[in-house]
C-alpha cells in the first residue's frame, strides 16, 4: 500500500481529535497539555506531509517549519507545565473544573 | 439792600426748613436745643421778612422779581424764582410772626410730650414751606410749596400717631385736598400749554402779564375753575371742607397754625395771586370764574357758621369758624374786593391763632378737656386766656373799633354789597355774620361764664397726653364756686403759654391803626395806591347797619346761651341734630363717593381675582397640560425606547455573561466547534 496524502491527511486529522479530545475532556491540567501537544503533533505532521507531497521536495521549507513548531512546542510545554506547578501551588489543585476565577 | 432782600429771598423759607431737618437729625431727648432751634430759626425768618416788608413800603405798587433757569430740557428751559409784592411781603410778616407766637405757646403746651423735638421740626418745615408759597414766582414753585405744605399738615395733624382717629384725620386731610390738587395740576398744566410760562412776571412775559394772558385767551375760564379747585381743597371750602374739623385732631398750636397763619391761607393767597387769570376779560369786574367762586364761598361761610352752632367740641366750633370766615374771603375775592379779602386774611391769621391758642389755653388748663359743656366758670380761674380770648371773640364776630376781625369784614362787607350781579350773597353774608356772633357767644358763654359744670377733670384721660401731667404742680386753684364740693382743679396756663396770646391780641388790636377807612393805609399798600387820611369817611350807614347786626347776634346768644343744656337742641331738636352731625356730609360722601369707589375697588379686586387673575390661571393651565403631555410622551415614548434598548443590551449581556463560565474546557470547545463550522462552511462553499 502506497503511503499518499490522504492517508497522512487522515491520521493527522484522527490525531488532531484525539488531542482535542482529551484537551475537552480530561480534568487534570497536564492532561490537557498532552491533549494540545498532540494537537501540535497533528499539525507537524500535516507541514510534512503537505512537506513530502509538495511539486517541489528537495527545499527543506516543511522539515524547517516542523523543527521550528517543535521547538515552540517545547517552550510552550514548559510555560504550561510552570502555569500548572504555579496554579498547583496556589489552588491546591490542577482540576480545570475548579478553576472558574476568569468566569464575566 | 432791597436788591440784596429781592435775591434772597429764598432764606425766609430755608431757614426754618433748615431748622426743621438740623432738628430731625437731633436726638429726640434733645428738647431744649429743639425748641430753640425751631425758635431762633422763626425769629430770623420774621426779620428777614421784615427786612423784605420795608423796601415794599417806599414806593405803591411795588414788585421785585428775581427769576432764573432751575434746568434746561431740550430746548425748554425751566425758570423759576420769587416775586416781592406787598400782597407776599405782608402775608410773609404775618405768618413768620403768628408762627412765632404759636412756636412759643407750644413750648408750654406740648412740654412732656414724647416727640416734643419732633414736633418742632415739624412746625418749622410747616412755616418754611407756607412762606414758599407765597414767595414763589412760579406757579411750579407754588405747587412744590403748596404740596409740602400738605405734607407738614399731614405730618402734623397725625402726630399722635397712636391715636387711630389722628391718623384717620391725617389720611382724610392729605387725600381731600388732593383730590383738589389735582385740578390745580391739571390747571398748571393747560396754562403751561396756553402761555409756555408758568412764571408769573416776567418783565411782560409772564402768565399773569398782558402777553401771557393774550395767550391764554378764551381758556382762562377752565385754567382759573381747575386751579380753583386746589384752592378749595386747602382752604376748606365747600365741597372740600370735610377735612378741616376733623384736622382737630392734631395738637392744638397745629389747629392754630394750619387755621390762621398757613395752609388755609394758602388757598385764599392762591386765588389772589392768581387774580388777573380770574379776572380776564371781565366785563363790570364779574365773570365766570369769579361767578363760582362767590357761590362756593357764600355756601361755605353759611353752611359753616349754621354747624358751627350746634358743635360742642371747642376746637371744633373755631374749626367751622374757620371755615366759614374762609367763605367769607373767597366772596370777597370773588366779588372783586381782593385787598379785603387779603386784609380779612391776615386779621384772621391773627385773631384765629389767638383764639385757636386760647382754646388750647382753656383745653391745657382743664387736663385735655375739649368739650364745652363740661367747662364753664373759667373767667376767673384763667383771667388772661378769657381776657384774650374775649378779644379774639369780638374779632371774629366783627365788633368794629378796636377789633381788627370788624374793620376787615366790614370791607368784606362793602365790597361785597357792590358786587353788580346780584344782592343775594351780600345778604347771606349778613346772615353770616349774626350766625358767628350767635355761635361765639354761645362758645364764650359756656367756656368762660356761668358756673363750674361737675366732672372730674383730674378723671383719667388716656395715656397719650403726657403733656398734661409735667405743668399741673404749681399754679392749680381748687375750684368750688358752687360752694358745697371741690370739682376740679383748673389752672391758668404758664407764661410761656399767655404770653403768646398777649402778643397775638395786641397784634389784632395794633392792625386797626392801618385798617379803619379813616387811614385805610393796609388797601391802599395792597392795592399799590397812596393812602389818603379821610375821617368823615368813618361814618357810613352800612357801618352803622352791620354795627347793629352783630350787636343783635351777640345780644340775642347772650339770651339765649344763657340757660345750659342748649336751647336750640330742646327747641328744634331734629334740626340741632342736623347741625350737630355737620349736615351729614360726612355721611353723604360715605354713602355716595366713597361707597362708589368701594365698589370699584371691590370691581377691580373682582376683576383681577376672577377675571385677569382666571386668564393667567388659563395659560398656566395651559402650559401644564402641555408639560403633563410632554412629560408623558417622554415617559412612555422617548424613555420606553431607551429602556427597551438598555435591557435588550442587559439581557444579552447577561447571556453572554453567563457564557463565560471561567471553565476553559468550555471555551476550548466553542473554539473547536468554532473551527468545525468554519469547515464545514468552507466545505459547503467549496
Amino acid at each position: 500500500m502506497t503511503p499518499t496524502l490522504q492517508l497522512f491527511l487522515i491520521i493527522s486529522t484522527a490525531l488532531f481529535s484525539i488531542g482535542l479530545l482529551a484537551a475537552l475532556s480530561r480534568r487534570h491540567a497536564i492532561f490537557i497539555l498532552i491533549g494540545i501537544e498532540l494537537m501540535l503533533a497533528a499539525a507537524n505532521l500535516n507541514f510534512i506531509a503537505f512537506w513530502r507531497f509538495s511539486p517541489e521536495p528537495p527545499q527543506p521549507t516543511g522539515v524547517l517549519v516542523a523543527i521550528f513548531s517543535i521547538a515552540i512546542a517545547a517552550a510552550e510545554a514548559a510555560v504550561g507545565l510552570a502555569l500548572v506547578i504555579a496554579i498547583y501551588r496556589h489552588y491546591h489543585t490542577t482540576s480545570v473544573d475548579k478553576l472558574d476565577q476568569l468566569k464575566g | 439792600m432791597s436788591s440784596w432782600i429781592v435775591t434772597n429771598l429764598w432764606l425766609i423759607p430755608a431757614v426754618p426748613l433748615g431748622a426743621s431737618f438740623i432738628i430731625l437729625s437731633l436726638a429726640n431727648s434733645r428738647r431744649r436745643t429743639a425748641a430753640a432751634l425751631a425758635i431762633i430759626g422763626q425769629i430770623v425768618a420774621f426779620v428777614f421778612a421784615i427786612t423784605a416788608f420795608l423796601p415794599t413800603l417806599y414806593l405803591p405798587g411795588f414788585r421785585a422779581i428775581h427769576n432764573f433757569t432751575w434746568f434746561t430740557f431740550g430746548d425748554q428751559a425751566l425758570r423759576i424764582g420769587w416775586v416781592l409784592d406787598p400782597l407776599g411781603a405782608a402775608l410773609m410778616v404775618m405768618i413768620t410772626l403768628v408762627g412765632l407766637c404759636i412756636f412759643v405757646f407750644s413750648i408750654g403746651y406740648m412740654a412732656g410730650d414724647k416727640n416734643f423735638s419732633r414736633f418742632f421740626s415739624y412746625l418749622s418745615f410747616f412755616s418754611g414751606a407756607m412762606v414758599g408759597v407765597v414767595i414763589a414766582n412760579s406757579l411750579l414753585l407754588l405747587f412744590v410749596s403748596w404740596e409740602l405744605v400738605g405734607l407738614a399738615s399731614y405730618l402734623l395733624i397725625g402726630f399722635w400717631i397712636e391715636r387711630p382717629s389722628a391718623a384717620a384725620a391725617a389720611k382724610k386731610a392729605f387725600i381731600t385736598t388732593r383730590i383738589g390738587d389735582l385740578g390745580f395740576f391739571l390747571g398748571m398744566l393747560w396754562l403751561y400749554h396756553n402761555s409756555g410760562t408758568l412764571l408769573f412776571y416776567d418783565q411782560g412775559r409772564g402768565c399773569l402779564e398782558n402777553a401771557g394772558l393774550l395767550a391764554i385767551g378764551a381758556s382762562a375760564t377752565f385754567i382759573a375753575l381747575l386751579i380753583f379747585c386746589g384752592a378749595v381743597g386747602k382752604s376748606g371750602q365747600f365741597p372740600l371742607h370735610v377735612w378741616l374739623p376733623d384736622a382737630m385732631e392734631g395738637p392744638t398750636p397745629v389747629s392754630a397754625l394750619i387755621h390762621a397763619a398757613t395752609m388755609v391761607a394758602a388757598g385764599v393767597f392762591l386765588v389772589a395771586r392768581v387774580y388777573p387769570l380770574f379776572s380776564l376779560g371781565a366785563v363790570n369786574g364779574v365773570t365766570t370764574s369769579l361767578t363760582v367762586v362767590v357761590s362756593v364761598g357764600v355756601v361755605t361761610a353759611l353752611m359753616a357758621s349754621l354747624i358751627a352752632l350746634a358743635q360742642f367740641d371747642i376746637k371744633r366750633i373755631l374749626a367751622y369758624s374757620t371755615v366759614s370766615q374762609l367763605g367769607l374771603m373767597m366772596v370777597s375775592l370773588g366779588v372783586g374786593g381782593v385787598a379785603a379779602g387779603i386784609m380779612h386774611l391776615i386779621a384772621h391769621g391773627f385773631f384765629k391763632a389767638l383764639l385757636f391758642l386760647g382754646a388750647g389755653s382753656v383745653i391745657h388748663g382743664l387736663h385735655h378737656e375739649q368739650d364745652i359743656r363740661k367747662m364753664g366758670g373759667l373767667r376767673w380761674i384763667m383771667p388772661v386766656t378769657f381776657l384774650t380770648y374775649a378779644i379774639g371773640m369780638m374779632n371774629l364776630s366783627g365788633v368794629p373799633f378796636f377789633f381788627s376781625g370788624g374793620w376787615t369784614k366790614e370791607e368784606v362787607l362793602h365790597a361785597t354789597g357792590h358786587w353788580p350781579v346780584s344782592r343775594l350773597p351780600y345778604y347771606l353774608v349778613l346772615a353770616g355774620v349774626i350766625l358767628t356772633a350767635l355761635y361765639m357767644t354761645r362758645q364764650i358763654i359756656y367756656v368762660f361764664f356761668g358756673s363750674a359744670r361737675n366732672t372730674d377733670f383730674q378723671s383719667v384721660r388716656p395715656a397719650e397726653f403726657h403733656s398734661a401731667e409735667a405743668s399741673t404742680t404749681t399754679e392749680n386753684i381748687s375750684v368750688g364756686r358752687t360752694g358745697h364740693r371741690p370739682v376740679f382743679h383748673a389752672h391758668e396756663s404758664p407764661r410761656v403759654m399767655t404770653m403768646p396770646l398777649t402778643v397775638l391780641a395786641l397784634c389784632s388790636i395794633l392792625f386797626v391803626l392801618v385798617l379803619t377807612p379813616a387811614w385805610p393805609w393796609f388797601q391802599a399798600y395792597l392795592n399799590g395806591e397812596p393812602a389818603r387820611v379821610d375821617f368823615t369817611s368813618l361814618i357810613q350807614p352800612m357801618l352803622f347797619f352791620s354795627l347793629a347786626l352783630v350787636a343783635g347776634g351777640i345780644g340775642l346768644g347772650w339770651l339765649i346761651y344763657r340757660r345750659i343744656p342748649d336751647p336750640l337742641a330742646r327747641a328744634r331738636p331734629g334740626l340741632f341734630r342736623f347741625l350737630e352731625n355737620k349736615m351729614w356730609v360726612d355721611e353723604f360722601y360715605e354713602q355716595t363717593v366713597i361707597t362708589f369707589s368701594r365698589i370699584l375697588a371691590r370691581l377691580a379686586d373682582w376683576l383681577d381675582r376672577y377675571f385677569w387673575d382666571g386668564l393667567v390661571r388659563l395659560f398656566a393651565g395651559i402650559g401644564q397640560a402641555l408639560g403633563v403631555l410632554s412629560k408623558g410622551f417622554d415617559d412612555h415614548g422617548i424613555n420606553a425606547g431607551v429602556d427597551e434598548t438598555m435591557s435588550g443590551t442587559r439581557g444579552f449581556g447577561r447571556l453572554i455573561a453567563a457564557a463565560h463560565s471561567g471553565q476553559i474546557q468550555t471555551y476550548l470547545g466553542a473554539i473547536a466547534i468554532g473551527m468545525l463550522l468554519l469547515l464545514v462552511l468552507y466545505a459547503w462553499l467549496g
